[in-house]
């Protein structure tokens, strides 16, 4: 057994609004630089439809995440160490931007110096990667809302036959996505320079930007598409899980802004000795009980003694006690791990929404809070189901079955407390609980405050003043500005916080640009 | 040419190339060690890369290992190992023809792709389009030599700019072997000395970052946040699997 200790996230569909904060908030955080403006590191995905990258699901398309070989060994999809080395010169398996989408701003300058004429005038899009005119086709949240086709969805199109879905069964709900720092991440695994890092003290999936030389592999490599190729710097950028503030004992940006409150931060211990036989279950059915087999109990004294042994702090060890995602994922078994048939160990797992089935039966004029309809409708309802565990659970009904079920006893159980009747006992029970269990669930998903939600342990020695603060004054001529001397981005890199400082500063006095809410130049590329 | 200019060339040049290429190295990995990347352009534009990088480099490749044993190998090695000089220059001309030919069509079309494609063309600094001058020269004027040298039997390269070469780490470079070889020749020489010097200075350099490695090491990676740049921590990050 060797423990390792892993930051993980639930997140609870029920509650997603899609107002998109948590996107517009993480950008203006990490990515609202010049090079990475088609990167969201969360974005927030209509289901069904197609996701951002287009159609990053359909696997045959993109290889991405591990396969089994002839002997049932793990090997990255795409390839072995060999094959991937031999197609490093241009990869055919790496989205291009169209696949994401081309990156736009507009032309406000116009407005402020357009002459006095009978028309407002008019702020035109401009490409951000060539400054050009151009027409906005396609962005991150494009069929936002049902708001496109969502037949192209690669989930539906395996459990639906016909491939559009009638109005009467339609259904939807938002899946808001970050970087998984999975415990077998293929990103890692595909990085030929080993740039990219899994940390040992909390599981965050980094790259080493000092590292990195741009060959691109691990943006094909990683099945969920998390890692983004940054154009202007030529090398990979990928969701940091907020470090810095997790370091601090802070929840992310997105969970930190969710206006939904759906977010949930804790530490899980896992065996790292058995991820790889775990990840390489012979059928995708097993993986999702193959991950949860991999938690180690905290309260177990075996396990605290080899996590004392691995170095891991008392804190850490009193976290994953208490930890709100555990109760999630390993007591309650509400939480499920997002495809886990790409082997890849995910850790930001989803509670799944029963609002597909509250819709139907309310819809059907039953009432949509009551025990029996529910549970009638969660085994009747095909389509959501079977949707919903190709989504979760490679495809098995059976654990979101149960998810739903246990949600729907909730529903019931928390409404004859609510109205003042003796709640059915039998509710519970039929789904494996105590009323007991229900009421701390409600008061985990319902009620639960700031502290509750986020138990994130600060162990780190204090690093003392920011170091990136201290050298500013490094930075004369313009930092971030303009190209270095071997093209972009070459020469020492400008740290974040500063080449924001100097960005805003660039707006605030220039003459020539319009204000631009996300921080972009306005002027396009360069 | 006269004599000092020829000592200048043949003699002080190669070893101003090779410190301004071994320092170059040194000081680009220390002052810009963020900036050492293909700068792939592969997100804009991927239909024409996909045929003409592989083939470019590919091109290249065959044409390195060419110039290693061609400038390296002395001849009564190769003649010791039972290679006739007809063998010997029947595979030269096919193989240094195809890959210089593939070397050729590939940058070529990477120049035009960089050309025409709105964002690639953005995306080309000053630096690169120098760069370009040099390289692409340097491929045609070693075509040129490859014509000679082997389909007109003209000249043999391994009496002149071989021994030349070699001398060099011998510190012994012989002016005289290299000044008796036909202009294309000396031309090539002197271009490929260029390239070597402004190699650490331009996106070449990503060719030193070949990920010769990544065969050998464990797929997952683990690192402590010690060993990037955080204060030490009690744990040590274990091996990957
Ligand atoms: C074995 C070592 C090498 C590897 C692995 C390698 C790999 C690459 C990769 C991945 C790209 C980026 C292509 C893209 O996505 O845009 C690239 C571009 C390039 N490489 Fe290499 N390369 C190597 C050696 C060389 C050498 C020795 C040269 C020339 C002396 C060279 C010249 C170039 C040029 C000129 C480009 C730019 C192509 C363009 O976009 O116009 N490479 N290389
Ligand atoms: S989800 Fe994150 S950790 Fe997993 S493979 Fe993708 S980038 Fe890597
Ligand atoms: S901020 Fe919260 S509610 Fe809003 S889209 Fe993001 S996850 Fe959903």
């Amino acid at each position: 057994m060797r423990v390792m200790p892993q930051v993980a996230m639930v997140m609870n569909l029920d509650k997603c609004i899609g107002c998109h904060t948590c996107s517009v908030t993480c950008k203006q955080t990490w990515t609202n630089r010049p090079g990475v403006e088609y990167v969201w590191f969360n974005n927030v995905e209509t289901r069904p439809g197609q996701g951002y990258p287009r159609r990053y699901e359909d696997q045959r398309r993109w290889r991405g995440g591990w396969e089994l070989d002839a002997k049932g060994r793990l090997r990255p999809k795409a390839g072995g160490r060999l094959r991937r080395m031999l197609g490093i010169f241009a990869s055919p398996l790496m989205p291009s931007i169209q696949d994401y989408y081309e990156p736009w701003t507009y032309d406000y300058e116009t407005l402020t110096t357009a002459p006095l004429s009978e028309h407002s005038p008019v702020a035109a899009p401009r490409s951000l990667l060539t400054g050009e005119p151009t027409q906005v086709r396609w962005g991150a949240n494009w069929d936002d809302s049902l708001g496109g086709d969502p037949s192209p969805d690669p989930v539906l199109a395996e459990v639906s036959d016909q491939v559009r879905l009638s109005f009467e069964q339609a259904f939807m709900f938002f899946l808001p996505r970050i970087c998984e720092h999975c415990l077998n991440p293929s990103c890692v695994a595909s990085c030929p320079s080993g740039a990219l890092y899994k940390r040992s003290e909390d599981g965050i999936v980094l790259v080493d930007q000092d590292r990195c030389r741009g060959w691109r592999m691990c943006v094909t490599g990683c099945p969920y598409k998390k890692i983004y190729f940054n154009h202007k710097t030529g090398k990979a950028e990928k969701c940091t899980f907020c470090f810095p503030r997790v370091e601090v004992g802070l929840p992310t940006v997105c969970s930190e802004t969710c206006v939904g409150r759906l977010r949930y931060l804790g530490v899980l211990l896992y065996d790292a000795d058995r991820v790889a036989a775990a990840a390489a279950a012979p059928r995708e059915h097993d993986l999702y009980r193959a991950q949860l087999s991999l938690f180690l109990d905290p309260s177990d004294p075996e396990v605290a003694a080899a996590a004392r042994e691995a170095g891991i702090p008392e804190s850490w060890l009193e976290a994953a006690r208490r930890s709100p995602v555990r109760d999630l994922i390993v007591r309650w078994r509400l939480a499920l791990p997002l495809h886990p048939e790409y082997r890849t160990m995910p850790m930001v797992w989803y509670i799944p929404p029963l609002s597909p089935v509250v819709d139907a039966v309310a819809g059907s004029g039953h009432d949509g809070e009551h025990g029996g309809n529910l549970f009638g409708a969660i085994e009747a309802l095909r389509i959501p189901v079977s949707y919903l565990a190709g989504l979760f659970t490679a495809g098995d009904p059976e654990p979101v079955r149960l998810a739903l079920r246990r949600l729907a006893a909730l529903r019931s159980h928390m409404r004859a407390v609510n109205l003042g009747e003796e709640p059915d006992p039998s509710i519970a029970a039929e789904c494996g609980l105590t009323a007991g269990d229900i009421e701390a669930m409600y008061r985990l998903l319902a009620l639960a405050r700031y502290d509750e939600r986020y138990v994130i342990p600060t162990t780190y020695e204090a690093r003392g003043p920011v170091e990136e603060a201290g050298c500013s004054l490094d930075y004369d001529g313009g930092p971030g500005m303009g190209s270095g001397a071997f093209g972009e981005a070459s020469g020492r890199p400008v740290p974040v916080s500063i080449e924001s400082f100097h960005g805003l500063r660039r707006r605030q006095t220039s003459e020539t640009i319009g204000p631009d809410p996300l921080n972009w130049d306005g002027k396009g590329a360069g | 040419m006269s004599g000092w200019a020829e000592t200048a060339l043949w003699i002080v040049t190669p070893y101003l190339t090779l410190l301004i290429f071994a320092l170059g190295l040194v000081w680009r990995f220390r002052y810009d060690r963020f900036g050492w990347t293909t700068r792939s352009s592969q997100l804009y534009e991927h239909q024409l890369l996909r045929i003409a990088s592989p083939v470019f480099h590919f091109g290249l490749l065959f044409v390195i290992v060419g110039h290693v044993v061609g400038l390296l190998i002395p001849e009564h090695w190769t003649r010791a190992m039972g290679i006739t000089e007809s063998m010997y220059h029947m595979s030269a001309l096919v193989v240094g023809a195809i890959a210089g030919t593939c070397t050729l069509a590939g940058i070529a079309l990477l120049i035009y792709r960089r050309r025409t494609t709105g964002p690639v063309f953005m995306a080309t600094t000053a630096n690169d389009k120098a760069m370009y001058v040099v390289l692409t020269a340097a491929i045609l004027a070693g075509l040129l030599t490859t014509l000679l040298t082997s389909a007109f039997g003209e000249h043999d390269y391994r009496h002149t700019v071989s021994p030349w070469f070699r001398g060099i780490f011998v510190f012994q470079p012989d002016a005289a072997a290299i000044t008796a070889a036909p202009w294309p020749y000396r031309l090539h020489t002197a271009i490929g000395m260029l390239l070597l010097a402004i190699f650490p200075f331009t996106r070449l350099v990503h060719a030193f970052a070949a990920p010769l490695t990544y065969p050998f090491r464990p797929y997952i990676v683990y690192r402590s946040r010690s060993a990037t740049g955080g204060p030490p921590l009690t744990r040590r990050a274990p091996r990957g699997w």
